[in-house]
């Protein structure tokens, strides 16, 4: 449990930093967050024994079980390794950014959240045991990553460098987890660790080689390995904490940590072994090269750490080798490669960090980090002197610091490699120490250039900005630490080796050693006049050489190609991909609603009409089909003819009114089907619908022939053809069978004995499916006020532009229009507006048992408002029925949910309803329901939406 | 009569569809309505035709048509003239504001941003 605390502790922290910070204004919110990272530290401190005893801890959280997705933790030699640099490197950076960064100048609060969220997902990654939760973490570590790099955002070169991390790293993570599927689809599970227990009957399995590939492209992408290295160069953008944190103690390890992880599964198969330590003894060459003729001096560590990470994995490559040799001891050897590797992990994060602290001090108090204006600060600076010192011969790997200890190592695993008596090795094996030696000269040239370059020679403080001094004691305080442990672990190594390196160890290489055994990982400073000596002799002397000569000899300083033409290739193919979707999407996404419909219906034709063609639905069976009557069969003509002749009408009236006949036809057929409800909501919407297409008819312009190219109209004819035809095909099929047993019996069993009424479609509108409707009144509304602010938005603005003179002209009004001069209209209204308002009463109230209900008697009501209207004017019905309409609608629907509302009193479900008969004085015995409540809502609602809409565009001018 | 329903259903839908693929607002809005009243025969056909009374259990009659499409439809005809509505208004403001009604002119610009 205390292992997820951990993870989740700097999440939450970062969650909360702003409340934190809000109680502790005065101090630099650094000191807020840097109990996080120390309490962290101490506590996997406090697990290093039991670790050391050969004990793992685990512990599940369920999360997805049925995905077989658990939050499953696991704590042994390597995660534990992982979590202390994390928490350990962690601590030292935010002591170190209290002091880096001004409180007063910089967004401290996003730089802190953004930097625990890594720390968490950074522990995330190296903890989790199931590979779908530790992609997640990893991803987080790009986007973390992102966020700092892009941490002065308002820097054009930022921006690009944390575009460009972001693009590489999640590209390699989404080919991981594609590799992490294909592990799942082998093996059956997603824990490591009972991958790892089953890696044997994986190696012979043909996705064995793609998931390699895949998922050594998320590592080498991760740990910036070449040909991917291009974005840590230009990560360097972020504040230089974070480059000593994430691009060079930690994130970037996170490759290295895959590989080691995963390194039990794919060990043993020469691939693996090939390009892991190819690719890292290439990147350690390139990198070093790069590294020495950089002018700035983070550009310089960038590169270092590029090739520092390329030594590692090839280290880790050369490990594997061990699993060559089946049965115990056999491999023995190559392991110390590993052990190399995990010493140097340490070694790297200690002097790297202690470096980039350096280069930051020197930034910080010099203005600049170009090594051409820098000099001489030793005079100044001779605390960060002697960090440096320590740091780049550390790096250099000169004695007595922890470097020298892990490159000699790396010699020796160089040596040995040549041993290997298998893929020809023999004859190509020697190329492994000889490129090694090389990059180790360019290592030491780069240190002592980082070095004396920055520090001796000729003073030439007149090119800086600022008077250069040595750092306050607070920013010196983390390097310093660092430092001493370059030196304490190069004197006393096997402080780390046993508590830490062999568990480690043992954890990559399961199942090496019998059980009760350990590694043996002592390691010795001086072990005679061997080969490995001589080649660091040889470094020291060729490395001054080269040092002495880079600035003279060009290959030494300038680019060997001209530009850097990765990052072109990477720039270019951007701008390629870029334009190119561009020009795609342009293509197709025309801005024409007709193209866009045109798509959707080719797809509907294509997918349903295949779907008809495979099962076979396009014989039919007509047996089951119900009669038909001459009279029904004159209804369905006229239906036909009049749809068919709207398309060719040549004015908009005789267009609405053939659209009206099909309506018509529709609300007979609805009569013809024993649909009273339906038929009389058709009819009275028809009509109400009559109204508003005359006002709107006002506003639009007249049918034009529409001057049209004949591929348009045949287009349109083959389309909607197709969807004719598909769509009568599916209806006969649909008609033709029946698969289920309707719900429909459900609601005609209990609409009586559960909800007391007897017209079963209002009971299910108000009472079974009371919540659609309330919702679909709600959805009514948001049309209704849309209308309205639609016409009164765009009435202000043309009020304003209009202004004052304006004098409003009430002729053209359509309501006004027919005011008082109508007098038989007027006559008959008065009248028969009251015939329809008892009746619209009567289909409300009769609702629950015979045809009518809310929808209904409202459609009603709103018709004879609105022949109220047409022929009294809309200040007449204003003065007549003084409600504001809009008021309605909300009141309704407020009726409504408060109607579901009351259930919860009795403690039931949302919009459960009851009824009763109560013996009321003069009505004698009446039933009294809920749900009339409930319709009285949609009674009103609808009313008022009705009314606002035809009221509004009445008055619109 | 499934078939003929079927047909006219096919009718409707295909109007329906060649309208909105036209320039016109006004048609298309018409072409709306169309596909609507092709929507509801649609659901009324599915559930079978004339298998009994109207939905109401005071017919006390041995067997009732299907009321869930019904209660579907009375749902959706209202909405669909809330719709109806708010497009007709977008049209004719459209129209007012931009002084056309045709749909090849009112696509949009070739580089929005």
């Amino acid at each position: 449990m205390l292992l997820h605390v951990a993870i989740i502790l700097p999440l939450f922290v970062a969650a909360m930093i702003a409340v934190l910070h809000k109680l502790r204004q005065p101090f630099h919110t650094g000191w807020l967050v840097l109990p996080v990272p120390v309490v962290l530290f101490v506590y996997f401190l406090l697990q290093l024994p039991a670790i050391q005893s050969g004990e793992t801890f685990q512990s599940t959280i369920p999360w997805m079980p049925s995905l077989g997705v658990q939050f499953t933790v696991l704590l042994d030699g390597l995660a534990l390794l992982f979590a202390l640099l994390i928490s350990g490197i962690g601590s030292l950076v935010v002591l170190y950014s209290i002091f880096y960064l001004d409180k007063t100048k910089e967004a401290l609060l996003p730089f802190y959240a953004y930097l625990l969220l890594f720390m968490g997902a950074m522990l995330g990654v190296v903890l989790s045991d199931n590979l779908i939760v530790l992609y997640g973490f990893w991803e987080l570590t790009s986007i973390s990553s992102f966020l700092l790099i892009a941490f002065w955002h308002k820097r054009e070169k930022s921006k690009y460098g944390a575009f460009k991390s972001l693009l590489i790293t999640v590209l390699g993570g989404l080919a991981m987890l594609a590799g992490f599927i294909l592990l799942y689809l082998m093996s059956g599970t997603l824990s490591v660790r009972e991958i790892i227990a089953g890696a044997d009957a994986l190696l012979e399995h043909s996705l064995f080689v793609p998931t390699l590939l895949l998922i050594l492209l998320g590592a080498f992408t991760k740990s910036a390995q070449f040909p991917f290295h291009i974005w840590l160069p230009d990560a360097m953008e972020a504040p230089t904490p974070v480059s000593a944190y994430l691009h060079s103690a930690t994130m970037v390890k996170a490759g290295i940590y895959l590989v080691a992880r995963l390194s039990p599964v794919f060990a043993g198969n020469a691939l693996w072994f090939w390009l892991v330590s190819a690719v890292g003894i290439a990147t350690l060459l390139y990198g070093s090269y790069r590294a020495m003729k950089q002018t700035d001096l983070k550009a310089l560590l960038a590169f270092s750490t590029i090739s520092q990470l390329g030594l590692i994995m090839s280290l880790l490559g050369m490990g594997s080798a061990a699993a060559f040799y089946s049965g115990a001891h056999g491999g023995l050897l190559y392991t110390k490669a590993t052990l190399a590797a995990i010493f140097h992990l340490i070694n790297h994060a200690i002097f790297k960090g202690a470096l980039f602290m350096v280069v930051g001090i020197v930034d910080h108090e010099t203005g600049t980090r170009n090594i051409r204006k820098l000099g001489g600060l030793l005079s100044v600076m001779p605390i960060t002197f002697s960090i440096a010192l320590i740091g780049t011969f550390s790096m250099a790997g000169l004695p007595p610091f922890n470097g020298f200890l892990s490159k000699e190592m790396f010699y020796t695993a160089l040596l040995s490699i040549m041993s290997l008596d298998f893929m020809n090795m023999q004859s190509i094996g020697v190329l492994f120490p000889v490129v090694a030696w090389i990059a180790s000269v360019f290592t030491f040239a780069y240190s002592m250039i980082l070095l004396l370059r920055t520090f001796s020679g000729r003073p030439q403080f007149e090119k800086l900005e600022k008077s250069p001094h040595e750092a306050p004691t607070g920013m010196l305080l983390s390097p310093v630490i660092l430092a001493s442990l370059a030196v304490v672990f190069g004197l006393f190594p096997n402080l780390l080796s046993y508590s830490l390196i062999e568990p480690a160890m043992a954890a990559i290489h399961p199942g090496l050693l019998l059980s009760g055994e350990k590694f043996d990982v002592s390691i010795r400073i001086w072990h005679g006049w061997t080969p490995e000596l001589f080649m660091t002799i040889g470094v020291v002397a060729v490395g001054s050489f080269v040092y002495a000569a880079h600035r003279r000899l060009r290959p030494l300083n300038q680019p060997l190609f001209n530009g850097t033409s990765l990052n072109r290739a990477y720039d270019s193919g951007l701008k390629l991909l870029h334009d190119g979707s561009r020009r795609l999407t342009n293509r197709y996404m025309t801005g024409s609603i007709r193209h866009y419909l045109i798509y959707v219906f080719i797809f509907f034709i294509l997918s349903l009409g295949w779907t008809l063609y495979r099962t076979d639905s396009v014989s039919m069976d007509f047996s089951r089909f119900s009669p038909v009557s001459v009279y029904e069969m004159v209804i369905n003509l006229v239906l036909i003819i009049a749809v068919l002749a709207i398309p060719f009408a040549k004015s908009r009236m005789i267009a609405i009114i053939l659209t009206g006949a099909a309506g018509y036809m529709i609300t007979l057929f609805f009569v013809i089907f024993r649909a009273p409800d339906l038929a009389l909501t058709q009819m009275i919407v028809e009509t109400v619908s009559v109204a508003l297409f005359l006002l709107c008819f006002f506003h639009l312009p007249k049918l034009k022939r529409e001057a049209t190219k004949r591929s348009f109209r045949v287009t349109n004819v083959v389309i909607a053809g197709s969807v004719g035809i598909i769509m009568t095909l599916i209806s006969l099929k649909v008609s033709d069978s029946k698969l289920f047993e309707s719900i429909s019996d459900y609601y005609l069993k209990y609409s009586y004995e559960m909800a007391g009424g007897k017209n079963v479609v209002n009971v299910i509108l108000v009472d079974f499916r009371g919540f659609d409707t309330m919702l679909e009144i709600v959805v009514l509304g948001i049309a209704s006020f849309g209308i309205y602010a639609l016409i009164r938005l765009s009435m202000g603005a043309q009020a304003e532009r209009a202004g004052d003179a304006a004098v409003p002209d009430t002729r053209l009004q359509p309501f006004q229009q027919v005011k008082s001069n109508n007098v038989i209209l007027q006559m008959i209204s008065r009248f028969v507006i009251f015939i329809i308002l008892t009746l619209a009463l009567y289909l409300f109230f009769a609702g629950h048992h015979n045809p009518g209900g809310g929808f209904i008697g409202a459609l009603l009501t709103a018709a004879s408002l609105i022949l109220l209207t047409m022929a009294y004017g809309i200040q007449t019905m204003r003065e007549v029925i003084p409600l504001d309409f809009k008021k309605l609608t909300a009141f309704g629907l407020l009726v409504a949910i408060l109607t579901g509302i009351g259930s919860f009193v009795f403690e039931v479900p949302f919009l459960s309803h009851s009824y009763g008969y109560f013996n009321l004085p003069l009505l004698g015995e009446t039933e009294l329901a809920t749900a009339v409540l409930f319709d009285l809502g949609v009674f009103m609602t609808v009313v008022g939406i009705t009314m606002t809409i035809i009221l509004e565009i009445g008055r619109d001018k | 009569m499934e078939l003929y329903m079927s047909l006219s259903i096919g009718v409707l839908f295909a109007v329906g569809v060649y309208l909105i693929l036209t320039r016109s607002l006004l048609r298309i809005i018409l072409g709306t309505s169309l596909l609507t009243h092709g929507v509801h025969l649609l659901l009324l056909t599915m559930s079978r035709l004339k298998t009994g009374a109207a939905p109401l259990l005071g017919e006390k009659a041995a067997a009732y048509v299907d009321p869930l499409p019904q209660a579907l439809i009375l749902t959706s005809i209202v909405i669909s003239f809330g719709v109806t509505s708010f497009f007709f208004v977008l049209a004719y403001k459209a129209y007012q504001k931009l002084g056309t009604d045709d749909m090849e002119q009112l696509r949009g610009q070739d580089d929005e941003q």
